[in-house]
């Protein structure tokens, strides 16, 4: 029931944007969080819960960066 | 490093046995979708949790939800699942006389109340974190438009406090697989909280592959160590989502909650704050869980019992004709084992 669905902010228009996700476009209630145009944004049941930071493939680097960091950790406690 | 390699580092573990627990029903989703069990080393078992609002809800709450979608003038409205679930007599789905509409988000209730006034509509509001900022949003509108006509039915689940009832229950849970869109609004620093007080590793994951696997791969290189992790920073931030908090702190206030298989947990729940008493259509006190006859859906949600261990798994149990919540929800442990063979 936490599905939450990333999309790109096409338009907003009191408290409500439209949102497309590869396509379809639905409203979102935008109550919570500040958005633009060509936000993308995590959608969760027609709210939008949070404004992403990162691109994927940004994230897949974050992902990596994070492992090497616990890796550097590990060895220093070694 | 690329996915590739974090499936080989993972198989390549070779320490003690492991535990871990993905406690959100949409990780279970991702997880068993994904095949990600069967490229697990025998000695790393991956258990599902109580993520799933569906599958914790208990039949006390499903008899009310009868109740009220059959009294003269009522509609109950709901996300889809809940229409399966079971209660003490049956379920919404097939109880003659009950008026039920299913829809995708629970704004949709507002305009449902507005168009059809002589109707008394009650929003089934279940959930945890991530979807309670929805619900405090709905009360707001239904006070801001008037609207006498639209009650919330909740049974609103919180993590950290069922998180504590694991790891003090007998069975180890050696490190979670923390769920990513309540994390989105709560922030990550709840989890570092709760890492250090049970001393176990937490790893906030995302839904893709790469994101689960990096998150499994931490959670065995830190069995035993309090940690956190964060493998989804495009959404969680250490602080979340501030204004849904508020939000949800305005409309809402901590209290007990009853889990199917865990039983009555206190601080684990949300009720509406007693100023808001007008807005709730009897939520207090649906505390009894009564689970069809031979059925472990409340041992798998505890983590005490596989899916397959159930003698009604696959046999009288099936997603046609499911007798738990577990294999009702598209979120639920037994319905994923069964749908794509997880061991």
């Amino acid at each position: 029931m936490c599905v939450a669905m990333p999309g790109r902010v096409l338009s907003v228009k009191d408290g409500v944007a439209r949102v497309d996700f590869d396509g379809n476009v639905i409203e979102a209630r935008a109550d919570l969080v500040q958005v633009a145009p060509d936000d993308r944004v995590l959608v969760h049941a027609g709210l939008i819960i949070q404004k992403l930071s990162v691109t994927e493939a940004e994230e897949m680097d974050a992902i990596f960066a994070e492992l090497r960091k616990m890796t550097e950790q590990t060895d220093e406690h070694r | 490093m690329n996915t590739a390699d974090l499936v080989r580092e993972i198989a390549a573990y070779r320490g003690r046995p492991l535990t871990l627990m993905e406690v959100c029903g949409t990780h279970t989703a991702a997880i068993s979708e994904s095949g990600i069990p069967s490229l697990l080393p025998p000695t790393v078992r991956l258990i599902s949790g109580p993520g799933c609002p569906v599958c914790v809800t208990v039949s006390a709450y499903i008899d009310r939800l009868i109740e009220l979608a059959t009294a003269e003038g009522t509609c109950v409205v709901s996300f889809g699942d809940l229409l399966r679930v079971k209660g003490s007599h049956g379920d919404l789905r097939s109880t003659e006389g009950a008026r039920v509409e299913m829809v995708y988000t629970p704004f949709k209730a507002l305009e449902l109340a507005e168009n059809d006034p002589d109707t008394t509509f009650v929003f089934a509001a279940v959930g945890f974190e991530t979807t309670a900022p929805i619900y405090a949003l709905l009360a707001e509108q239904i006070i801001a438009r008037g609207l006498k006509n639209l009650k919330l039915l909740t049974a609103l689940k919180t993590m950290p406090a069922v998180i504590r009832t694991l790891c003090a229950g007998d069975h180890a849970i050696d490190g979670f697989i923390t769920p990513g869109h309540v994390a989105t609004v709560t922030g990550s620093a709840l989890f570092r909280e709760l890492a250090e007080e049970t001393g176990k590793p937490f790893a906030v994951a995302g839904f893709t592959a790469p994101s689960l696997l990096a998150a499994i791969l931490a959670l065995t290189r830190s069995a035993g160590k309090a940690s956190l992790f964060n493998f989804y920073p495009s959404a969680v931030t250490e602080e979340g989502n501030r204004e849904a908090l508020d939000r949800v702190n305005r409309y809402f206030e901590p209290c007990t909650a009853a889990w199917r298989g865990l039983g009555a947990i206190p601080h684990s729940g949300l009720r509406l704050r007693d100023e808001y008493a007008h807005l709730d259509a009897g939520s207090d006190a649906l505390t009894e869980d009564h689970v069809p006859a031979g059925c472990h859906c409340g041992e798998v949600i505890a983590g005490r019992c596989a899916p397959a261990d159930c003698p009604l798994f696959g046999k009288a149990c099936t997603p046609e004709n499911p007798f738990g919540a577990c294999m009702v929800s598209m979120e639920g442990a037994c319905y994923h084992h069964y749908i794509n063979d997880r061991r």
